[in-house]
């Protein structure tokens, strides 16, 4: 074991970094395509949290951690096309079902999860990219998921998607104009709820991370406000996919500071370590945030922007 | 605007539905929704004890609910309520403990203000980053819970521990001298005093007040607001600031009538029910009163759930968020019937009528 002393704060946040932001990109990801086509799923924090029960669960059924990935993102897409089926209604506030789909969502994980709070389930399994380091530190730190990966690459496929394709252009439209979307014959209620259902699909499957791969195991306190900080990161990531990827890092970072630190011995502000991805989202949005201009690159059918 | 009656039909709809939508969960469960229903009522509202539990329950869901309801006037979705209410019962028991001693009138008094000013500060702080900064006020609140959350904890269990508190890290006590006592005749603290005199104070100042009549303007057609000269960052922050609080003094009363100190168990989650108890008044500050003992009285029963059927005690969130979703897609309802019973508002003082026109007797 070799010491590596403060240096140790550094590579924990970067362990930190490449583990804690797996959720943060998944819920950005799919919070990227809901608010592209012009609505704001604020539940995402509940279908994290329903993902992460339903992965576990699953999981611990069938004995495959892959499956309940799968089941995690279907429970998320299930949610999602709730809130979509609602905010199709006229007069509905998507903000409003939101904070309501955060509150059904968590209940019902608690609910039905309360069963899966003992067991253990199997889950996934890790890829070591520390192989040509000596340091231990350095090597767990390197232990990135596969999910992780997954991520990457659907930023990539998606800020791709977005440009290229007949797929990518109608959403988009539908989330600038909806009138211009209308004149061109889509359905604008409908291209909404499949971008809120697949939302809520890459939701689910972030939330599963929690549950499967670390911490890895399923409990109520599991969630601290993931789903709610990727809302915000979306918003300083201007709708892009890729920026989305930067930014989760760095909230994985800010995330693993507080732990870090602990490790080497600083205690006394724990708590207050704990919240700097909030502080830093908050000090994000004070930044890049303008009375008098809407952000570049906000779809215009957004309602914070009205 | 929808008249009174219409606002009470729907909403009471809405609750049905979602009760008979939670009677189906449970149906599918293997439990009886009777039974549930059944139990939910005896719990919450069937005995005199009952009601004492329910309206103790709802007395910091009513302050709560205010912190949303109020800012709602002027168009804001804030969120903060949770946050403000840990704040102001931090600074209820900072301010009991270093009053000790003092006349019990002035402690209390102290604790109040106190919590009232930490909690409205809070809350103001995400109305004036929205109008200062543009910094959306429904994100920025939630955010600001956390950090409160954060530095509830930091300060409980770090800088303001007491040191005999060993299990369960808490503020110095405040002393049972300062501790509120109940309403004379009842058995509920007077927390549940100051959430009604609270929310008559809020209606008449929104519904009969110019300040009110022109932050609901503020909240209704921002552009007429501009175009009449309405300072509106001013009223939007004020507005905040009042409903922060409402969410203070919950916390005070969290403190001064319940635990006597500062500690974990204030982050029991009434923000977030209060949330609820806003929507489904439809930020009606005077219907709040009865919505929250409405579901004061359901969170009430859950333990009874637990002990009786074997539910998990999650089981009132879910049928929380049945109903709060149930009540959103409820917005949809309005104006497609037409209701004509004007005297169910009259008698939930929910003024909203048009005057009649006058026959005028012309003498010949």
């Amino acid at each position: 074991m070799t010491e590596l002393g403060w240096w140790g704060v550094p590579v924990a946040v970067l362990g930190g970094a490449l583990r804690v932001s797996t959720p943060f990109l998944f819920v950005s990801l799919g919070e990227a395509i809901t608010e592209r086509s012009g609505r704001i799923n604020l539940g995402l924090e509940g279908i994290l949290v329903m993902g992460a029960m339903s992965g576990y669960a699953v999981s611990y059924w069938s004995g495959n951690p892959w499956l309940g990935v799968l089941a995690a993102g279907g429970a998320g897409m299930l949610l999602g096309l709730l809130h979509g089926l609602i905010c199709n209604l006229p007069r509905v506030n998507d903000i409003a079902v939101g904070i309501g789909l955060m509150l059904f969502g968590t209940g019902l994980a608690f609910f039905l999860g309360k069963p899966f709070v003992q067991p253990k389930a199997p889950t996934l399994p890790s890829i070591p990219f520390g192989w040509w380091s000596d340091l231990p530190q350095l090597q767990s730190a390197l232990q990135v998921s596969p999910l992780f990966l997954i991520g990457l690459a659907l930023a990539l496929a998606l800020a791709w998607a977005f440009r290229n394709t007949r797929w990518g252009l109608v959403v988009r439209m539908v989330g600038d104009s909806s009138d211009a979307a209308r004149a061109m014959g889509y359905n604008v209620d409908v291209v909404r709820t499949l971008s809120t259902a697949a939302g809520g699909f890459l939701a689910g499957v972030g939330g599963s991370f929690l549950s499967l791969y670390y911490p890895g195991s399923w409990s109520e306190g599991l969630s601290s406000g993931q789903g709610l900080m990727a809302v915000a990161l979306v918003i300083f990531a201007r709708w892009n996919p890729l920026w989305c990827f930067f930014a989760a890092l760095l909230f994985g970072g800010a995330g693993s500071l507080g732990p870090a630190l602990q490790a080497v011995g600083v205690t006394s502000g724990y708590y207050l370590f704990n919240a700097a991805p909030y502080l830093l989202t908050l000090g994000i949005m004070i930044a890049t945030c303008s009375t008098r201009r809407t952000l570049a690159g906000a779809p215009g059918e957004l309602s914070i922007n009205r | 605007m929808a008249s009174a009656g219409e606002a009470f039909a729907i909403s009471l709809a809405a609750l049905a539905a979602a009760l008979a939508l939670f009677g189906v969960f449970m149906a599918a469960l293997g439990h009886s929704p009777l039974e549930v229903y059944s139990l939910i009522w005896r719990g919450g509202f069937a005995s005199g004890f009952a009601w004492q539990n329910t309206l103790t329950r709802a007395a910091p869901l009513i302050l709560t609910a205010l912190c949303v309801a109020i800012p709602a006037q002027a168009g804001l979705m804030v969120l903060g309520s949770e946050g403000a209410l840990v704040l102001g019962g931090l600074a209820a028991a900072v301010t009991g403990h270093a009053l000790a001693g003092s006349a019990p009138m002035t402690v209390k008094l102290a604790m109040a203000l106190g919590g009232m000013l930490a909690g409205g500060l809070w809350v103001a702080a995400a109305g004036a980053l929205r109008q200062y900064r543009g910094v959306n006020e429904t994100i920025s609140s939630l955010l600001l819970t956390y950090i409160a959350l954060a530095l509830f904890n930091h300060m409980v269990e770090g800088p303001l521990r007491d040191p005999a508190s060993l299990n369960k890290p808490s503020t110095h006590p405040i002393g049972q001298a300062s501790m509120l006592g109940s309403i004379p005749g009842f058995d509920v603290h007077w927390g549940l005093a100051f959430g009604v005199v609270f929310c008559a104070a809020m209606y008449v100042l929104v519904r009969h007040t110019t300040w009110g009549f022109a932050l609901r303007i503020v909240g209704g057609n921002p552009r007429a607001a501009q175009l009449a000269g309405l300072p509106a960052s001013r009223l939007i922050v004020l507005a905040c600031f009042l409903g922060g609080a409402a969410s203070g003094l919950a916390g005070m009363v969290e403190v001064g009538a319940v635990h006597g100190t500062a500690n974990a168990s204030l982050i029991a989650g009434y923000g977030y029910t209060g949330i609820l108890v806003a929507f489904i008044a439809r930020q009606n500050p005077i219907a709040i009163i009865p919505v929250a003992i409405l579901l004061g009285g359901i969170a009430v029963s859950g333990g009874m759930l637990q002990r009786r059927l074997d539910l998990p005690d999650a089981t009132v969130l879910v049928l929380q968020g049945i109903a709060f979703l149930t009540i959103l897609a409820s917005e949809t309802l309005y104006g497609r019937f037409r209701f004509n019973f004007r005297w169910v508002g009259f008698l939930f003082f929910m003024k909203d009528r048009e005057p009649k026109p006058r026959r005028v007797e012309v003498n010949p």
